[in-house]
């Protein structure tokens, strides 16, 4: 009877693994990336009826959410587009999400888009099919996180800086640099907060430009090994007085009311929040300057409407809509025109050139340095969060 | 049934109607062993694919490399991973951290729940029993993540506790491991005061009589003969603590300040690095833990009483 179960056992567990190899298999079939994908489209056809977004929260409002807040509505009318969108929460989650072929328009920051270009899941816009794209600010046309080679492979949605967040209780006087929360923090010990992601590692490369000249940095996401040695020192010695990292902005917002943080990096959104709650927190572009985002609109290389994708690109670049997006999320607009139909533009900047050009926006760090340089290579995104990691603890 | 319908009895005999779920329950009664296979199919072929596949499936992708530019995951065989995970720094530094906490969690539950579950089991009456055991699990009914915010705010810098101890010159813990550690054993306690209380109920009262007549004070009644009753209970919920405090990455990112812990370390690398073979190749270690946990416990031999 032992030897019976036992047998029974011994052939259970081999069935388990032959049914895992074959399952194995049939998941290893996803093929390499590909190159910079098809040519951009030249003229427009027939609406296909739907289109399928991919988005951050916030950036495809059907009125589900709150009744007041709809932008999809209007374009399903005018357009007989059914939309279905998903959103997800970090760059990595999109990129990941593109590669299911299940979506024809995505948004996407500056820490993906190059990624999704190289990979071949997005395609190059021929942006004389949308009219809305002339309005665009010149200053965020033919970036490199939205442009390869002078062609773009989107439309400029919406921007934002990482800005500096101080308890004007605690911290004064008011500050003008980055020194607060680095080489100066042990003043506020305990007390400095910082965005927990690899890619704050550019917000130590921009205070590094600014202050260690001789490391020659002229552009935080492209940083050799020395360079990007030097931030990481920099964010180690910074760990020492950081009370906590956030990453969700509602733990940031309850940490100052707290008095908990009481100096750290933030979103202009934040300080809107904080502002209406508590009176004694103030923001501040420093300086030095600072890194920001700036999202895009995409259409997928393997799109299953692609006119309707550019109906969209078209409709969500259009001011009243931007304004409505762009204001729902607390972010600068991408057009003048915008700013007509939003009351806050002053808040962010909106068309600020010279406050834009202080921002440096999320780019993948790749090997191939993107400042240009060719003589050596640059630490890529990878070794960045494995840094981050380390710098943690 | 049968006899319902005479019309059609005659006409078919009633062995032949009944025929083939007859037969099939004649084999079943006849065939235990078809029975039980019938009956376990189903939740073994659950068991098999959710958690013996998922589990293969975690252990080969630690294998597997990814491309570290468009984020696919390449089939290249290497044990890269595994080298980093065992031999990197910051590796060894969290998990001692994590089992560290771990340990300390599972130590205060058990120091807390043993006098809750015997108070519970051996002295208070039904009705304080029923209502005992009601409060044990009322917190349960509350969102994980609703108790892990209340604890953010009550170790706050102005939060409540700093309120209770600054009059007699003592300071909230604020975030860090010390916080981590506290609501972690607030967040699990229910789980080792049940199985202790369960374990408990089942000693006889006879027996702790019986040592009482004998002589046997509280103290050696309880270590000679209610300890050891209850040991196996004991076991059971230090391996709820301590499994469920190693797995922990929500509770540490809301009040732990910077500190992270294996569960951070797998959350990063599946959610922000996008490099799914490293973050399985890290799961492996609480698996390992775990597995050593147990292995250390059967052979006190804690798990045949269970």
């Amino acid at each position: 009877m032992s030897t019976m179960t036992r047998g029974w056992r011994t052939a259970t567990a081999s069935t388990a693994a032959v049914a895992s190899i074959v399952l194995l298999a049939a998941c290893g079939t996803s093929g390499g990336g590909g190159t910079g994908g098809t040519s951009a489209q030249t003229e427009l056809g027939e609406l296909e009826g739907s289109v399928s977004i991919l988005a951050w929260p916030g950036y495809v409002e059907d009125g589900s959410n709150d009744p007041s807040v709809d932008w999809v509505s209007g374009f399903e009318e005018e357009t007989g587009c059914t939309v279905t969108s998903k959103s997800y929460g970090t760059s990595d989650e999109a990129v990941s999400l593109m590669k299911t072929g299940d979506y024809d328009v995505i948004a996407a920051s500056g820490d993906a888009t190059l990624r999704l270009i190289a990979a071949g899941d997005v395609a190059p816009v021929n942006t004389d099919l949308i009219p809305s794209y002339a309005g665009v600010f010149d200053f965020l046309k033919d970036k490199e996180w939205n442009s390869v080679d002078g062609q773009s492979y989107g439309v400029p949605h919406g921007y934002g800086a990482n800005l500096l967040l101080y308890n004007t209780d605690v911290v004064s006087p008011a500050p003008t640099s980055w020194d607060v929360v680095f080489d100066g923090a042990s003043a506020y010990s305990g007390k400095v907060t910082s965005y927990d992601s690899p890619i704050y590692i550019a917000d130590a490369a921009v205070y590094l430009m600014a202050h260690e000249p001789d490391l020659g940095i002229t552009n935080p996401y492209a940083l050799d090994e020395t360079q990007f040695a030097a931030a990481v020192d920099l964010l180690k010695a910074q760990r020492e007085h950081v009370g906590e990292y956030w990453s969700d902005y509602l733990k940031e917002i309850q940490a100052f009311e707290s008095g908990d943080s009481v100096v750290g990096t933030t979103w202009q959104v934040i300080q809107n929040v904080l502002a209406g709650e508590v009176s004694n927190t103030a923001v501040v572009l420093p300086d030095e300057g600072a890194t920001g985002w700036s999202d895009t609109w995409m259409i997928a290389s393997e799109a299953k409407s692609p006119n309707c994708a550019y109906a969209w690109l078209d409709w969500i670049a259009s001011p009243e809509v931007n304004a409505q997006a762009t204001a729902y999320f607390g972010e600068a607009p991408s057009s003048q025109e915008a700013c007509d139909f939003r009351d806050d533009c002053d808040a962010y900047h909106a068309g600020d050139a010279d406050y834009a050009s202080k921002i440096w926006y999320w780019t993948t760090p790749i090997a191939d340095c993107v400042d240009g340089r060719t003589d050596v290579e640059c630490v890529d995104y990878a070794e960045w969060t494995a840094a981050w990691s380390e710098i943690k603890g | 049934m049968t006899t319902a319908d005479p019309v059609r009895a005659e006409r078919t005999p009633p062995p032949r109607r009944g025929g083939f779920a007859r037969r099939g329950s004649v084999f079943l009664t006849t065939h235990p062993r078809a029975r039980l296979a019938l009956l376990l199919s189903a939740p073994l072929l659950w068991l098999v694919v959710v958690y013996i596949v998922a589990l293969l499936l975690l252990l080969v992708t630690a294998f597997w490399t990814v491309d570290s530019f468009t984020g696919e995951i390449r089939i290249d065989w290497t044990f890269d991973n595994i080298v980093t995970v065992v031999t990197g720094a910051l590796y060894q530094t969290v998990t001692l951290r994590t089992v560290g906490v771990a340990a300390a969690v599972t130590v205060i539950d058990v120091a807390l729940a043993l006098p809750i579950a015997f108070y519970m089991a051996k002295v208070a009456g039904p009705r304080a029993q029923r209502a005992l055991v009601i409060a044990v699990l009322m917190p349960l009914w509350a969102s994980y993540l609703v108790k892990a915010y209340a604890w953010r705010s009550v170790l706050s810098q102005d939060g409540i506790l700093e309120w209770l101890l600054s009059p007699i010159g003592l300071h909230t813990p604020g975030y860090g491991l010390t916080a981590t550690i506290i609501t972690l054993s607030y967040l699990w306690l229910p789980y080792v005061i049940l199985p202790i209380y369960a374990g408990l109920e089942r000693v006889p009262d006879s027996l702790i009589e019986a040592s009482a007549d004998l002589g046997g004070g509280t103290w050696r009644t309880m270590r000679s003969v209610v300890l050891p009753l209850a040991f196996p209970a004991i076991v059971a919920g230090t391996i709820f603590s301590f499994s469920l405090s190693l797995g922990d990455y929500i509770t540490v990112n809301i009040v732990g300040g910077t500190s992270q812990m294996l569960g951070n370390l797998v959350y990063t690398n599946v959610g922000a690095a996008n490099n799914l073979p490293l973050a399985a190749a890290i799961a492996l270690i609480p698996i390992a833990i775990i597995f050593g946990y147990l292995a250390l416990v059967r052979r006190t031999g804690a798990l045949d009483n269970l």
